[in-house]
């Protein structure tokens, strides 16, 4: 099934010993796309990820790797998906290059494609000084892009990574971040993250699930507009703020003071806009409070982050209430 | 069980290069060597009416409880611990191909191990120059006995080890189990516990399942096919118990 998209999950629901760790999760995810996962801790990412990977079997609801069935064939599944746990768990007593040999085989990458692919996946992963060390001794970063370097091994159309920046410095995040990108189009990556810059920068669609559920899900400025739905802007301006209501609804009549701070030494004072409209209105703005009464300092428009996005979902999820279950 | 070989390969490896194997082995060689030595000792003061190698596995017991504990306990406890098992069961091998695998290490071990005892006899028939000290019989009916035995064992570590996480509790299991299956059984036939006339069966069954009387027999030359199917019947139940036990352990994780 050439035309098939690289994941598709419907209905999917796993429970354990009562508790639904994932309630009917459906979502799909096309060939090349990487898409960010995000979830507060216990929401179901990590136990979602297992069952893609074939290692948990669902309750119901199915899962399709480029097509294939996971729950009838998962042989033919396991091949196609580079696996990267939570928490990278690594034999101590290996060194780096026989552990991606053992891994290479065990993915049937033929023994004369293997001792090249690993040079590539090492210089990939900037791995190549520690390639004899044995794994016990490595980093945590060291380790991470270990288990990274492993997943990317057999070139699998699929890649899951359970956060694979965790744990890692600055200058780490950021190779891991041009290394994951680098697979654009041609792997598809599902990524799971706390750090939400990260999903931002690297992600073409984010999932955003709470309690087991889908809350959210687009691209990072298709979220910000549904989530939030309102653009703020941050002015610092020193005048009579009693009369700015009405200048603002002058410019645009959703256009509110949402907050408003005590003046300074110099009588400014921090005010925060909203509006509903998504147009950019810096412009009309500065116009209009360059008036005489006013004396502007500063103009912003405030972006949201991935953060806030992700805070408002989660948190308007809690309110959301579960639907019946069905009956059997 | 196409990835079985580069499993295997890679279980050997992982137990050469860890310590608790040459623990064992030390342990092991140094028990035997002083049984051995203790038994030569005795012979060496007065005429016996059986052979050294007929007293040498009457104490085989004492090494296999110390050894295949520490041969087994890390096999599967360890995978789980680390959380490895995780990544090995999302490449496209099967519990089964993995469990064989630990098991085929383990057991490529010990019979390692019970085969450098060899070297004891050898060095006693090079240097004693008494063909009648080294009887064949009993010797290679020993070793048979060692290396049939060790299947179940072997098999019953690696049952041991799927069922904790903790080497430790993995190891004392072990031990209690192999004592059960030595002991508690031939304790069991012993017992007046079994002579009411609806547990005949029961008793015919542990008359059978004697281990310390199949060593025995094996060192008198006696091969009986019943014992070995006793042998191969249990290690394949353990066996099964382990993947079915790992696979549990997945399902509630």
């Amino acid at each position: 099934m050439p035309d098939a998209p690289a994941i598709e999950v419907s209905h999917l629901v796993k429970t354990y010993a009562g508790v639904t760790a994932v309630n009917d999760i459906t979502f799909r995810v096309g060939r090349g796309e990487i898409l960010g996962f995000l979830g507060p801790n216990g929401a179901g990412k990590s136990t979602t990820m297992r069952v893609l990977t074939g290692y948990l079997p669902a309750t119901s609801g199915s899962v399709q790797i480029c097509g294939i069935p996971v729950a009838s064939q998962p042989d033919a599944a396991k091949r196609l998906i580079g696996y990267m746990p939570e928490n990278n768990p690594l034999p101590e007593d290996m060194r780096v290059s026989e552990y991606l040999y053992f891994r290479g085989r065990l993915k049937e990458v033929s023994r004369r494609k293997l001792g090249p692919r690993i040079d590539e996946v090492l210089e990939l992963c900037d791995l190549k000084r520690v390639r004899h060390k044995i794994i016990g001794q490595l980093s945590k970063g060291y380790r991470q892009r270990v288990g990274i370097a492993e997943s990317i091994l057999a070139e699998p159309p699929v890649i899951i990574m359970d956060e694979p920046t965790i744990g890692l410095d600055p200058h780490q995040i950021l190779i891991v971040r041009d290394l994951i990108a680098s697979l654009r189009g041609r792997m598809t990556v599902i990524i799971s993250s706390h750090i939400l810059p990260e999903i931002e920068v690297t992600c073409d669609r984010v999932l955003i699930i709470n309690q087991g559920r889908v809350v959210a899900q687009g691209t990072p400025a298709d979220l910000r507009r549904e989530i939030l739905g309102r653009s703020t802007y941050d002015v610092e301006l020193a005048g009579d703020v009693s009369t700015l209501p009405s200048v603002l609804s002058a410019i645009e009549p959703t256009l509110e003071i949402a907050e408003q701070g005590d003046p300074d030494a110099e009588g400014f004072r921090h005010l925060k806009l909203s509006t509903e409209r998504d147009a950019e209105l810096g412009e009309p703005l500065l116009r209009a409070l360059s008036a005489p009464g006013y004396r502007l300092r500063a103009l912003s428009r405030a972006h949201p982050t991935l953060e806030d996005v992700f805070l408002a979902a989660t948190r308007r999820s809690w309110d959301v209430k579960s639907p019946e279950p069905r009956k059997k | 069980m196409k990835h079985f070989f580069t499993l295997l390969s890679h279980e050997i490896r992982m137990l050469l290069v860890s310590a608790s194997t040459y623990i064992a082995a030390t342990l092991f060689l140094g028990f035997t060597g002083f049984i051995f030595t203790s038994i030569l000792e005795i012979y060496s003061k007065a005429p016996q009416e059986s052979s050294p190698a007929e007293d040498f596995f009457r104490f085989f017991w004492f090494p296999v409880l110390l050894m295949v504990p520490m041969l087994t306990m890390k096999s599967l406890a360890e995978e789980r611990r680390l959380g490895t098992i995780e990544t090995l069961l999302t490449t496209p091998v099967t519990t089964t191909e993995v469990v064989l695998a630990k098991y085929g290490a383990a057991y490529f071990l010990y019979v390692c191990l019970w085969g450098s005892t060899a070297a004891f006899f050898f060095v006693l028939g090079k240097f004693s120059g008494d063909a009648r000290l080294l009887d064949a019989g009993p010797l290679l009916g020993g070793y048979l006995f060692i290396a049939i035995s060790g299947l179940l064992f072997i098999a019953l570590g690696i049952f041991a080890s799927s069922l904790s996480r903790n080497q430790a509790v993995a190891a004392i299991l072990c031990a209690t189990m192999i004592f059960g299956v030595i002991f508690g059984l031939s304790w069991l036939a012993g017992s007046s516990a079994l002579n009411r006339e609806v547990l005949q069966p029961v008793r015919l069954a542990v008359d059978y399942a004697q281990v310390l009387v199949h060593r025995d027999d094996f060192t008198h030359g006696i091969i009986d096919t019943r014992q070995l199917l006793f042998y191969l019947s249990g290690t394949v139940l353990a066996l099964i118990f382990s993947i079915l036990g790992v696979e549990a352990k997945l399902l509630h994780s």
